[in-house]
């Protein structure tokens, strides 16, 4: 690692157990440990630990929200107290700035947002008259998988309670968790906020844990991929709206009626007419992967770009998300992606590529707290 | 039979003008899982220190460079099948390809097996 890095709050116990140390988002980071399909796998059918304190931690005061629904098209003034809220900072032409989850809890507005856009993102709130709180003291985990919710709530009792997109505070070891049912993976899972000088207890207490096994970057990005989840700075940028994104479950209801959200016109147009471009998955016939970057082809000619591509370990098989034309971006399109100058047959996928397996509330209930 | 080391981890096994290329056990583990490998076919021509073959793992693609320049008579049809055989025998049943060599006196400029384990070493 040549770049100039700063360390997370378990770099020791990151190369401890023999992690493979890599720069992102400006911090060393384990890119893996027994390896990504082993790690993948893993999580997959138990419970991978993932540490994702490179994240931001932003809290904003409750009065906030109607200032935050400014700069971004979700429903923060009537978001309820312990639930989630996907939404994106959007630019004034309506690109994205960065995704984030926004949470409601009885004292503040808590945003996570990217590692790498975190400083930016706080400088954009700021200038839009927003009082932002870094929260450096804090550490997060993620503990994702079917069996995640078995080795959280032996630790600590009731998280099990929690349905998907809803968080709540708990206790362990005399120590505040600020837990969500969420994560980056497809998987049931939790997302573990936790002060940085306790967070190495913590996770020494999950590794110990025998459904839980560290997982490093690279898993988490082909869990991420197979789960269709769009990776910021890849498949999200400034030049690409929610919507071109196919992130308009994003959007929310109240927001498409009275807008209000920078590039809402934009938006809002192409939420109804359609937009030029959409974001889809690709299977590629064979074996090859296929990378960011390369060329969509139709007929000879360039129509579109790969913005995250690899091999799908669960699926077995190479997948991959790019930008397309509207009319190339109907399930099933046969279509072709160069890779170093050789054309490979792909095909429109549905995503997710794996199906998701959130433990959602039932719907009545889910209803009532929207 | 001779093995020899390049500094960017490939090996060639020579016997007589006759080589066998593939990357050695440090390579592999530092590629992680490889899912595909990308194999000149037999005839190709190859060039000294020029890109020969695409290995590529889950995360990345990563180019193999040949370490003598020849004629490839081989392409090693195992790693179609099987491309994780890089990781599990990269020495032996993962090799990439075969070749004739056009210049055996490539070979002074590479490390034997001894000067390649200090080079890992100090890595």
């Amino acid at each position: 690692m040549d770049e100039a890095v700063a360390l997370l709050p378990l770099d020791a116990l990151h190369r401890e157990l023999g992690g493979r140390m890599v720069a992102f988002a400006g911090y060393a980071m384990p890119i893996q440990y027994d390896g990504i399909i082993a790690e993948h796998n893993w999580t997959r059918s138990a419970a991978g630990l993932f540490d994702i304190s490179h994240m931001g931690q932003l809290t904003l005061p409750l009065d906030a929200d109607v200032a935050l629904e400014a700069v971004l098209p979700g429903d923060i003034t009537g978001l309820r107290e312990g639930c989630l809220r996907y939404s994106m900072l959007l630019t004034p032409s309506g690109g994205i700035l960065d995704d984030l989850m926004v949470t409601r809890r009885s004292g503040d507005l808590y945003l996570v947002v990217n590692g790498a856009t975190k400083t930016a993102d706080i400088t954009h709130l700021a200038m839009s008259g927003l009082t932002v709180s870094h929260r450096e003291d804090l550490a997060l985990l993620a503990l994702q998988g079917p069996k995640a919710v078995d080795a959280l709530d032996r630790l600590v009792p009731g998280v099990a309670g929690l349905s998907f997109m809803r968080a709540a505070e708990f206790m362990w070891s005399g120590t505040p968790l600020w837990i969500s049912r969420s994560g980056y993976t497809g998987e049931d899972g939790f997302e573990i906020s936790i002060s940085a000088s306790a967070v190495e207890s913590l996770a020494r207490a999950l590794l110990a844990e025998p459904e839980v096994k560290p997982v490093g970057l690279g898993a988490r990005d082909s869990l991420r991929l197979e789960a269709g989840l769009p990776l910021y700075g890849h498949d999200l940028t400034p030049d690409i709206n929610p919507v071109e994104a196919n992130l308009a479950f994003a959007i929310s209801k109240r927001r498409k009626t009275e807008g209000g959200f920078p590039g809402a016109a934009i938006i809002l147009d192409q939420l109804f007419n359609g937009a030029a471009r959409k974001r889809v998955g690709l299977r590629i016939d064979g074996r090859q992967p296929v990378r960011e970057g390369a060329t969509v082809v139709v007929d000879g000619a360039t129509v579109g770009q790969v913005t995250s591509g690899g091999f799908g370990p669960a699926l077995g098989a190479p997948i991959a998300m790019a930008y397309v034309p509207a009319a190339l971006a109907a399930d099933g399109t046969a279509l072709h992606v160069d890779v170093r100058g050789r054309l490979l047959a792909a095909t429109v996928v549905p995503m997710p590529f794996f199906p998701k397996s959130y433990v959602r509330q039932p719907l009545a209930k889910a209803g009532a707290a929207q | 039979m001779t093995l020899y080391f390049t500094t960017d981890h490939e090996w060639v096994s020579v016997e007589g003008d006759a080589g066998t290329v593939g990357v050695t056990d440090y390579a592999q583990g530092q590629l992680g899982d490889v899912v595909f490998v990308e194999i000149p076919a037999a005839g190709t021509t190859v060039t000294k220190g020029t890109a020969a073959a695409v290995v590529e793992s889950v995360k990345a693609a990563s180019d193999v460079f040949t370490p003598v320049s020849g004629t490839v008579t081989e392409a090693n049809a195992a790693l179609t099948e099987d491309p994780a055989l890089v990781n599990t025998a990269p020495e032996t049943g993962g090799w990439f390809f075969k070749l004739t060599l056009s210049d055996a006196s490539e070979l002074d400029a590479l490390m034997d097996e001894g000067a390649y384990k200090t080079f890992v070493a100090s890595l």
